[in-house]
């Protein structure tokens, strides 16, 4: 049996059947991970004492028959960026390189009491900032349908794309798991605000960003969002229980009553140049498959876009300096040998421990939020977030959700020496969806000169099922995408 | 020329709840360094604030006892500074938007006026860490505990409206006294629970700008304050004599031991702490109903308390200061006037003497003492009904308050009831004057002195049980004979 | 707006953050050029916009005051770089005063 293309349906069965147990399929996915990943550089940290433990303890758990789930003994991949208490949690960073939580994250203690079995702890941009993994302190990952090309700012991609792990958990503060996912050929999704909860996430943009699932396809998609939403009394800012965006994590259609699914296509996110026409083609016949369901094209617009990208990188950076200021080589993680005074203890620590773009956000945050920008970059910034936020809530008045490409193109080339404001670019398309708070769905929509790209599912909180049910109808449409080269 | 002191004041006072004010470790003084921590209060990555609900309600409790508006809106920001003992390298504080704003608490000066020295604001935010330092030199080091780290504090803020340092001293003890008395502080100077940085300037009398500011930092106790702003108002004062007022505003340090100010550093001119508001804390709505059950609930303030003994009781008015100033002697006071339908200045006489000197001597409050108001309100009456003497009741009320026993209980397992039965006491007294025919004499002569001779062996032949009034009228029925 | 090596090594100053001539230079030009763009912000038709300060309505979000179980000091100091006797050591901190 080739566990590593079953979906986790059939891996779920073949647990509860017990043709295969837990401690097999962990094993079998540790050789693969153990083969590839020096290739694909997909993770920082593999687990595996620890994954073959959870695995007998999901074994215990499914020979009892109880508390079984969908996830118990199923082996899940968790970005460094998240809390795993007692496996080393780097944020792929020099700074962190020896730091072990005495803490899990709220989304690793719901995917453990799901009974998964947290093998590996995916590469990423240091904290998450970049978009192609280049930002690495350990080394960027690779794509795994071309080792030259970047694979998006997440190593659980690539490594959900080559069959290494069957799931992975990511985060997102203004793309970086959609724009993996369209990129290595998976699915992704960017939930909305507040529907995840962000205790245990290494904050980089804690105003933007939330963890969200990664997989083959959307089923094993929509069944992981599902254990990792809900309610925390951990984070102050996670949707309470009941009321709206809480309410639709189950996967259904549109609402009873409509003719059919409204999508919205803002005519902002398929004019700039920038677009490739071939990835426009594909994004667009996407559309066509949705409408052709019943479903009705709306042109929309949202003349904002613009301005939200450059808002953005502002926020985005005025956050990342507050984030990162309490990486002091104090408490925790690194401490440089040559802090002989306090003065020096901050300085070299932090210079030698951050790595260029954590530096340069830092620097462009602390700018922004000093005394004599604050007003001119930091408020106003605010101020067309809330433009973006109405021009949205206007848009979803006209439509169910709304259709954009991910990315303007395929990957780039792994390593590639782009200006840091041409990276920025690279999030036009997705980081609406994290000023805005709105759900957001990456999934595969073809390939282009033989890699992925992918469409974006947009919708607001509370109607992430919509979502779900839109990609499956695209999926079935389009098959699901597998890298050549990864196979047995 | 005439010169006027202007001060102002920022306290830090640490609120007394049961957890911190964005986690749930511990907030209590004095435990083994770093022990009561986790993710939260040292900063860990990912870990995320949850405002501690009690935090809020006290903050808006000292805003009320303060005449403070409560801000309906109000939020969160990070002050943000790199400091060892700042485990995020920023403070979760209030910026703009504070819980409480523009109050006022009035004092009476020493010269018996009356001045209202208004708050500028109170907000809400988190204590850092404590530092300690070891070694000497170059080999010298510093060690860092964060268990104090993420206590809720509360800084309150006045306007410049204090004119002398007795002032100072005058307005920070009753803040003290309210603050404890409203329950939200222990208000401890020596365990830092209670700290205050004043600001002070000396200008030409009548002058209406402001001279160079001072900041006098981290003065540790009612008589630094008034001692450093003293020295420091002189030192000015000369400076503006000598017509050399101090070049640039100052952050200066206290001497305890040379008793002078000295200079720390000069004033940033205002260090940008590039304040944001915090995206992990959602802001506070406060409702008028909140305000207003809060509101409900607070004491009778010492003010009040005060005014209503001397009118209500009659109290005189140094007996109303000292009774009024501490809740728990306060609240012993009334609940014993509840229960004893006598004079109130005879309740305040015991507990202001015997009860106070005991308390003093145990190092006890009120409500830690054995002695319950019931058990007071009992033996007065006791007195009252002549059950026991006055002077019997000073040896009951000792044993009151060391073994909680009822009046009752002790008189009679002691046998210290009141001897009031005439035959009894005629007995005592014809035996009295047979054993002293030397003082009967005397007095039969017209010194009526020995009769108080007679008295006290009356009073030391029944262990002093004897009615002292029925031994006075019997003494003189058989004398006079 | 165009962003200065010498603003850049100030702002580097405030962040801890030590910058060879070098870098400071190229941050300088990378930042500016992304200042140019994202600078756009105050041109945007954002009049009588009220900034978001918070992206959800939610307000009052509260813990009770009840002490949790803090960590076992091992833990808290298992990842400090220099500890001593159920401290954090670093190096002197000039004192105040
Ligand atoms: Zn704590």
């Amino acid at each position: 049996m080739e566990l590593s293309t079953l979906s986790l349906k059939e891996l779920s069965d073949a647990l509860r059947e017990k043709t295969v147990s837990a401690r097999e399929l962990t094993g079998a996915f540790l050789e693969r991970i153990n083969r590839f990943n020096p290739e694909l550089n997909a993770f920082v940290t593999v687990a595996e004492e620890e994954a073959l433990a959870a695995a007998d303890e999901a074994d215990r758990r499914l020979a009892r028959g109880e508390g079984v789930t969908p996830l118990t003994g199923i082996p899940v991949a968790v970005a460094d960026t998240i809390c795993t208490k007692g496996i080393k949690t780097t944020c792929a960073s020099r700074i962190l390189e020896n730091f072990i939580p005495p803490y899990d994250a709220t989304a690793v203690s719901r995917l453990k009491e799901a009974g998964a079995v947290i093998i590996a702890k995916t590469n990423t941009d240091e904290f998450g900032a970049g978009t192609t993994t280049g930002y690495s302190a350990f080394g960027p990952a690779r794509n795994p349908w071309d080792k030259d090309r970047e694979p998006g700012g997440d190593g659980g991609a690539a490594a959900v794309a080559a069959g290494l792990v069957p799931l992975a958990v990511s985060f997102d503060s203004g793309g970086s798991l959609r724009r993996a996912a369209a990129f290595c050929g998976v699915t992704g999704l960017k939930p909305a605000y507040g529907s995840v909860s962000r205790y245990g996430l290494a904050a980089l943009a804690p105003s933007l960003e939330q963890i969200g699932p990664l997989a083959r396809q959307v089923d094993d998609l929509a069944l992981l969002y599902q254990v990792l939403a809900g309610p925390d009394p951990l984070d102050a800012t996670s949707l309470p229980a009941a009321g709206p965006g809480r309410d639709g994590a189950e996967v259904t259609g549109p609402a009873a009553g409509s003719k059919g699914l409204r999508i919205g296509l803002p005519r902002e996110y398929f004019a700039g140049e920038q677009l490739q026409a071939a990835v426009k083609e594909r994004v667009l016949a996407a559309a066509g498959i949705l409408a052709e369901k019943g479903g009705e094209q709306v042109d929309l617009t949202l003349p904002s876009t613009g301005y939200a990208l450059a808002a953005h990188i502002l926020l985005a950076a005025a956050e990342a300096s507050s984030s990162l200021a309490r990486y002091d080589g104090v408490r925790y993680g690194y401490r440089s040998p040559e802090a002989t005074d306090i003065d020096l203890l901050y300085k070299k620590t932090r210079t030698e421990g951050f790595g260029s773009e954590a530096k340069r956000r830092i620097l462009l945050g602390t700018l922004v939020l000093s005394a004599e920008c604050y007003n001119d970059y930091y408020l106003n910034a605010q101020k067309v977030r809330a433009l973006v936020i109405r021009e949205f809530k206007e848009a979803f008045t006209k439509c169910d959700l709304i259709l954009t490409p991910v990315t303007p193109g395929a990957p780039g080339r792994a390593g590639g020496e782009r200006s840091p404001l041409l990276q920025y670019q690279d999030e036009y398309y997705t980081a609406g969806a994290n000023l805005a708070g709105l759900a957001g769905l990456s999934l595969p929509c073809g390939l282009v000169d033989g890699l992925p790209v992918g469409v974006q599912l947009l919708a607001p909180a509370g109607r992430e099922g919509l979502l779900f049910w839109a990609a499956r109808i695209l999926e079935e449409a389009t098959g699901r995408l597998s890298p050549p080269s990864f196979q047995e | 020329m005439n010169y006027e002191t202007v001060i102002g004041l920022e306290v830090h006072v640490e609120l007394k709840t049961e957890a911190k004010v964005f986690c749930g470790c511990a907030a209590r003084f004095g435990a083994e360094p770093n022990t009561h921590v986790c993710p939260g209060c040292l900063g860990m990555p990912g870990a995320l604030p949850v405002l501690n609900k009690r935090a809020v309600e006290y903050c808006i409790k000292a805003g009320l006892a303060l005449n403070c508006r409560i801000a309906p809106f109000s939020r969160f920001d990070r002050k943000q500074y790199f400091y060892p003992d700042l485990p995020h390298a920023y403070q979760i504080s209030q910026d703009d938007l504070p819980l409480c704003a523009g109050g006022g608490l009035k004092i009476v000066n020493p010269a018996g006026e009356e001045r209202l020295v208004r708050i500028n604001r109170i907000h809400l935010e988190e204590e850092a860490g404590r530092t300690y330092h070891s070694g000497t030199g170059t080999a010298g080091y510093s060690l860092l505990d964060f268990n104090r780290s993420g206590l809720p504090l509360i800084e309150i803020v006045t306007e410049p409206d204090l004119r002398s340092p007795e002032e100072a001293r005058i307005f920070l003890e009753k803040l003290q006294e309210i603050l404890r008395y409203i329950e939200v502080s222990d208000c401890k100077m020596e365990e830092g629970s209670f700290r205050c940085d004043a600001n002070i300037s000396v200008r030409p009398a009548g002058s209406r700008e402001f001279g160079r500011r001072m900041e006098i930092k981290n003065l540790n106790s009612f008589k630094a304050i008034q001692a450093a702003l003293a020295y420091e108002e002189n030192r000015l004062g000369s400076l503006l004599a000598a017509g050399t007022p101090p070049e640039q505003e100052e952050s200066r340090g206290w001497d305890e031991t040379r008793g002078m100010t000295f200079f720390m550093r000069p004033k940033e001119k205002a260090t940008d702490y590039r304040y944001f508001p915090d995206p992990d804390l959602p802001p506070l709505v406060i409702a008028e109903e909140w305000v207003e059950a809060i509101r409900a609930g607070l004491p009778e303030l010492p003010e009040e308390k005060k005014n209503r003994y001397v009118k209500e009781y009659g109290l005189p008015v140094q007996d109303a200061d000292l009774l009024g100033s501490f809740r728990e002697t306060a609240e012993f006071f009334e609940a014993t006037l509840r229960c004893y339908s006598g004079e109130p200045k005879t309740v305040a006489n015991w507990v202001m003497g015997d009860f106070a000197r005991l308390l003093n001597l145990e190092k006890l409050t009120p409500a830690q003492s054995k002695l319950k108001p019931e058990a007071l309100a009992a033996m007065l009456q006791m007195i009252d009904d002549g059950q026991i003497s006055g002077k019997i009741a000073k040896t009951v009320f000792e044993e009151m308050f060391y073994s909680g026993k009822s009046p009752r209980e002790i008189v009679a397992e002691k046998g210290l009831a009141q001897i009031s039965d005439e035959n009894q006491l005629t007995a005592v007294v014809r035996e009295i004057l047979a054993k002293h025919p030397g003082p009967v004499a005397d007095y039969r002569a017209g010194k009526t002195k020995a009769l108080g001779f007679l008295v006290g062996q009356v009073m030391k032949e029944t262990k002093g049980q004897a009615n002292p009034g029925l031994v006075n009228k019997l003494l003189r029925e058989e004398l006079d004979k | 707006m165009n962003l200065e090596k010498e603003k850049v090594k100030h702002l580097a100053e405030l962040a801890r953050l030590e910058l060879g001539e070098e870098e400071a230079a190229e941050f300088s030009r990378q930042l500016s050029e992304v200042l140019a763009y994202a600078g756009k912000v105050r041109e945007a038709p954002v009049a009588g916009m009220e900034p978001v300060i918070h992206l959800l309505s939610l307000a009052n979000v509260f813990r009770e005051d009840e002490v949790e179980p803090s960590l076992p000091r091992e833990e808290a100091l298992a990842n400090a770089p220099h500890r001593e006797e159920g401290f954090f050591r670093v190096p002197r901190i000039l004192e105040e005063n």
